[in-house]
C-alpha cells in the first residue's frame, strides 16, 4: 500500500504543473463563485448577508468534486503511462489497492482546497472553518461520497477499459443539479426530489446551511447522510470487486493500454 | 528437478472462439522454455491466465503446485513479467520506480536490492533520469530489473527484446541467461526472435490457433521437421493448414 502511495506522490511531487492543476481549478471555482455570491448579496434582497452559505456550500462541494475526480486521475494515471498491468500482477489484494487509492485521493484533495480555503477568509472574510467540528463530519461525508463515486467510475474503466475515460469526467456534473449544493431541494421538481432524497449531498447541504443559519446541528440529518454514504460505499465496492473479476473474463486487464 | 509451472489443459474463450485450447505443458526448476507461434495464436492469453489476469475457461495453473486461481496474491510474490507492451510509470525517475516496485513486492534490503540491479544492469547513468526520457534499450533494462526485484522463480517473458538493438539485445539475453543459472529460475519466453529462442531454451513449445502442434528441443524440432535452423521450422509449421501433429 505504501508503495502505492509512492508511486503517486513521487508523480505529483516531481511536477509542478500536475500541483498547480490541483490548486488552480478549486480556487478558481471559489474567486468566481465568490463574486457571483457578492453580488447577490449586493444587489438581492433574497440573497442578502448569505455570501457565507454560497461560498462555503461552494468550498463543501468541491470537496466530492476534488475527491472523486482524485480517485479517477490515479486509476486513469494507471492507464495512460500503460502501468495498468504491472499493478495487477503485484501482489496486490484488491482491498489494498482500494485503501491505497483512498489514502491517496484524500491527499490530493487536500492539496488542492486548503489554499482554496485560506484564500477565501482575506478575498471574501469568510472562514470555513467557522463551522467548527460539525466541519470534519460534513467534510468525511463528501470524502466518503466522493471516492464512492471513484469507485463506481474505476469500476467501469475496469468493465469497459479506457473508452469509459468520458464518463469519469462527466459523472459529478450529472449529480450536481440533484444535489441541491447552492438551494432547497423544494427548488426541484417533484420527480427529481424524489431522486434528490436517495442521494447523501441533499442531506449534508441542507444540514450546511441549517448550520449556518441558525447556529445548531441536526444530527438527524448528518446520520442519514451517513447511512446513504454506507450503502453507496458498499455498493461501490461490491460493484469494484465484481468488475474486476468481470475484466478477469474479458481480459481487459491485459489489454488495458491499448 | 522439480516442477515450478504446471499448465493443466487450460483453455479461454472469448464469446464462442477459442483463442487457447487445451494446453498442458510443466517448466522445471533451472529451465527456460519457449513459446513460438504466429501473432494471435494465444501465446500473451497463455501467459496472462499463468498470471491471473484472466480467468481460463477450462483448465488450471500451478506454481509451486499451488493454484494460481485461488493462491494468486501469495503466489505472484514469485512471478514476475515483462512486455514491450507494458511499461514503468513515464513522469517517475528510475530510482524511484524500482523504489515503487520494491515496496510493492516487499523486497527486504530495499537499498541494497536497488544498488545491486543498477550494477548488473548498467543503470549507473540513468538512475535519476525520468523513465519517460529513456531510449527503448534503456527502458528495456529497466524493465528488466523491475521484473527480476522480487527474485521471481518463475519468470515470464513476452518478447523481451523486441525493437531492441542487437548489442542491446545480447546484453538481455546474456543477463538473463546468468540470471536463470544464478536463481535457478524457471522461465517461459515468448519471442519472434528465432536465434533468441534457440540459445536460451532447453524445449520449446509451437503454438498454432491456440494450441500446441509440436514441443521438443530446438535441435531435434530442426531435425525432426528437416531445416536448416528454427525459423525455417516456424515458418513450416505457420504455413501449414492445420497439419497439427
Amino acid at each position: 500500500m505504501y508503495g502505492l502511495f509512492l508511486r503517486h506522490f513521487f508523480l505529483i511531487k516531481s511536477s509542478l504543473p500536475r500541483i498547480l492543476d490541483l490548486i488552480y481549478w478549486p480556487t478558481i471555482q471559489i474567486i468566481l463563485w465568490g463574486f457571483i455570491s457578492k453580488f447577490f448579496s449586493m444587489y438581492s434582497e433574497y440573497y442578502n448577508n448569505t455570501l457565507g452559505i454560497i461560498l462555503t456550500c461552494a468550498i463543501l462541494y468541491d470537496i466530492l468534486f476534488r475527491s472523486s475526480i482524485s480517485f479517477n486521475m490515479l486509476f486513469l494515471e494507471e492507464i495512460w503511462s500503460r502501468n495498468f498491468t504491472n499493478l495487477f500482477i503485484a501482489p496486490l489484494k484488491i482491498k489494498e489497492i482500494i485503501v491505497a487509492l483512498i489514502f491517496t485521493a484524500l491527499i490530493r484533495t487536500l492539496i488542492g482546497l486548503v489554499p482554496a480555503i485560506i484564500l477565501t477568509a482575506p478575498l471574501f472574510g469568510v472562514s470555513i472553518l467557522k463551522l467548527g467540528f460539525p466541519l470534519f463530519l460534513l467534510f468525511l461525508s463528501l470524502y466518503i461520497f466522493g471516492i464512492t463515486l471513484g469507485l463506481f467510475v474505476s469500476a467501469g474503466l475496469l468493465r469497459f477499459g479506457p473508452s469509459f475515460e468520458n464518463i469519469a469526467w462527466s459523472s459529478l456534473f450529472l449529480l450536481a443539479p440533484l444535489g441541491c449544493i447552492y438551494y432547497p431541494i423544494e427548488i426541484l421538481p417533484h420527480f427529481f426530489q424524489i431522486i434528490a432524497k436517495g442521494l447523501p449531498l441533499v442531506y449534508i447541504f441542507d444540514e450546511t446551511r441549517n448550520i449556518l443559519l441558525n447556529g445548531f446541528v441536526n444530527y438527524e440529518y448528518l446520520i442519514h447522510a451517513y447511512l446513504l454514504n454506507l450503502f453507496y460505499l458498499i455498493v461501490g465496492i461490491s460493484l469494484f470487486y465484481f468488475s474486476y473479476l468481470k475484466a478477469r473474463v474479458k481480459g481487459t486487464l491485459i489489454n488495458m493500454g491499448e | 528437478m522439480s516442477t515450478q509451472l504446471e499448465v493443466i489443459e487450460l483453455s479461454k474463450t472469448y464469446h464462442r472462439k477459442d483463442a487457447v485450447k487445451n494446453i498442458s505443458f510443466k517448466i522445471k526448476k533451472n529451465e527456460i522454455i519457449g513459446i513460438l507461434g504466429p501473432n494471435g495464436c494465444g501465446k500473451t492469453t497463455t501467459i496472462g491466465m499463468i498470471l491471473g489476469l484472466l480467468k481460463p475457461t477450462k483448465g488450471r495453473v500451478l506454481i509451486n503446485n499451488l493454484e494460481i486461481e485461488t493462491k494468486r496474491v501469495d503466489l505472484l510474490n514469485n512471478l514476475n513479467f515483462i512486455s514491450p507492451y507494458i511499461e514503468l510509470p513515464k513522469k517517475l525517475t528510475v530510482k524511484q520506480n524500482l523504489e515503487v516496485y520494491a515496496r510493492l513486492y516487499d523486497v527486504k534490503n530495499l537499498k541494497s536490492k536497488i544498488d545491486y540491479l543498477v550494477e548488473e544492469l548498467r543503470l549507473n547513468e540513468i538512475i535519476f533520469k525520468i523513465t519517460g526520457e529513456l531510449s527503448s534499450g534503456q527502458k528495456n533494462r529497466v524493465s528488466l530489473a523491475k521484473s527480476i526485484i522480487n527474485d521471481p522463480t518463475v519468470l515470464l517473458l513476452d518478447e523481451p527484446t523486441a525493437s531492441l538493438d542487437p548489442e542491446t539485445g545480447d546484453f538481455v539475453r546474456g543477463f538473463l541467461e546468468n540470471y536463470q543459472k544464478k536463481s535457478e529460475a524457471s522461465i517461459l519466453l515468448a519471442s519472434h526472435n528465432m536465434a533468441e529462442v534457440e540459445r536460451l531454451c532447453s524445449s520449446v513449445l509451437m503454438m498454432k490457433n491456440g494450441t500446441i502442434i509440436d514441443r521438443d528441443s530446438p535441435k531435434k524440432l530442426i531435425k525432426k521437421h528437416g531445416r536448416e535452423n528454427l525459423e525455417e521450422v516456424f515458418l513450416k509449421l505457420a504455413r501449414e493448414k492445420n497439419e497439427f501433429k
